[in-house]
């Protein structure tokens, strides 16, 4: 961490604050993925095993939240979206968010261990490494390549939560990883491009920053194409269908469009409506991914019910 | 600093104070299901009641 303008921590923190530290919205998005990860599988899982085994993941999530706030608050403090974070607003102390962080690393992924199996927790502990060190400290200074790997951290929660259940990896987990692995670049570009500005100020070597804007536009177009490959071969899979293959259709159908129409977007065109293609991109990207993950929880609750036809193309 | 029982800090305190209760709490709960769940392994939990019991013998494991 580079020096950090003497930063006021007088105020006094309150529980809020040290929630706000395990970055919850991020957790929602792990909780969903990982519940989905466990509900697929082949195998039932107890539904308190269950519940608590999703929640040692979220804390672990968090976790890393707490680590990743700690060593970044330096940029955290120049950013404009994450000013208001209680360590850069001076409500925690980096100290205090460090102490925390690595409490609750230990605490989520001993339990999980307890709780579930040894190798979902060992795969939890590597998560929060990957995002705490890998990620935090190490690529998202050094190189405009950040993002991409770093998105693997943000891909292992169905795979977590997959382990929990089968104690293993197999095909269909390891393409619900790929599906939020190549999902992220298109997702965060899209917001580097109309969140820009803050990221050369902070001096984080976002693509836009390093390559400029057309390059980033092309490299969305490039990534969107790999994932409409994912998206569409993980639905002959034993956790896809047809229901699942319809609403990846639908939804790559608009994803392809979406970057289509940023690849062919002029520059000034773009600043004249403030980034408004760019902004629906970056909203549609949540849908997309959200979509995907619920039309996998539909197959499972669907062949849970008998529901599924019994003829369906299985690749895998 | 005079710490009165009803002092401005101790209700600036409070609601944290009873959020972190209600975690530890929420915690303890949540082992002891789990604990229950693994003693149980998807069966009956049975006492020893000091006589032999069909159950207890080698032939019906």
């Amino acid at each position: 961490m580079s020096d950090v303008t003497a930063t006021d921590y007088s105020q006094e923190a309150q529980f809020d604050d040290y929630f706000a530290l395990l970055k919850p919205r991020v957790m929602s998005l792990v909780v969903f993925t990982a519940a989905v990860g466990l509900l697929v599988a082949p195998i039932g899982v107890n539904p308190v095993i269950g519940f608590a085994s999703i929640l040692f993941i979220a804390v672990g999530a968090g976790a890393s939240g707490a680590l990743n706030m700690w060593w970044d608050a330096d940029i955290d403090e120049v950013m404009k979206r994450t000013q208001t974070r209680p360590v850069p607003a001076g409500r925690i102390t980096p100290r205090n968010a460090m102490i925390l962080g690595l409490w609750l690393s230990v605490i989520s992924v001993g339990m999980l261990g307890l709780t579930a199996n040894w190798f979902a927790a060992g795969f939890l502990a590597f998560t929060i490494f990957f995002y705490a060190v890998v990620y935090t400290m190490w690529l998202k200074r050094s190189t405009p390549q950040n993002i991409v790997i770093g998105g693997a951290s943000g891909a292992f929660p169905p795979m977590i939560g997959w382990a929990v259940a089968t104690g293993g990896v197999s095909i269909e987990s390891l393409l619900m990883f790929a599906l939020i692995f190549i999902w992220t670049p298109p997702h965060f570009w899209s917001l580097a491009l109309f969140m820009n500005e803050d990221y050369s100020k902070a001096g984080v070597p976002m693509l836009t920053v390093t390559h400029g804007k057309r390059i980033t536009r092309r490299q969305i177009m490039r990534y969107t194409v790999l994932l409409v490959l994912v998206s569409l071969l993980t639905a002959f899979t034993s956790i896809g269908g047809p229901v699942y293959f319809i609403t990846a259709l639908a939804l790559n159908a608009l994803f392809l469009r979406g970057a289509w129409g940023l690849l062919k977007r002029a520059e000034a065109a773009a600043e004249a409506d403030n980034y408004a293609d760019e902004r629906r991109f970056f909203k549609l990207s949540l849908v997309y991914l959200a979509g995907h993950f619920g039309a996998l929880l539909l197959e499972a609750t669907l062949r849970g019910l008998d529901l599924s036809p019994a003829i369906w193309l299985h690749l895998v | 600093m005079d710490i009165r029982p009803d002092h401005e800090l101790h209700q600036r305190r409070k609601k944290s104070n009873v959020m972190l209760g209600l975690v530890l709490g929420g915690f303890v709960v949540l082992v002891f299901a789990i604990t229950v769940v693994k003693m149980l392994g998807g069966q009956n939990l049975e006492a020893f009641d000091h006589s032999v019991r069909p159950q207890l013998t080698e032939a019906s494991q």
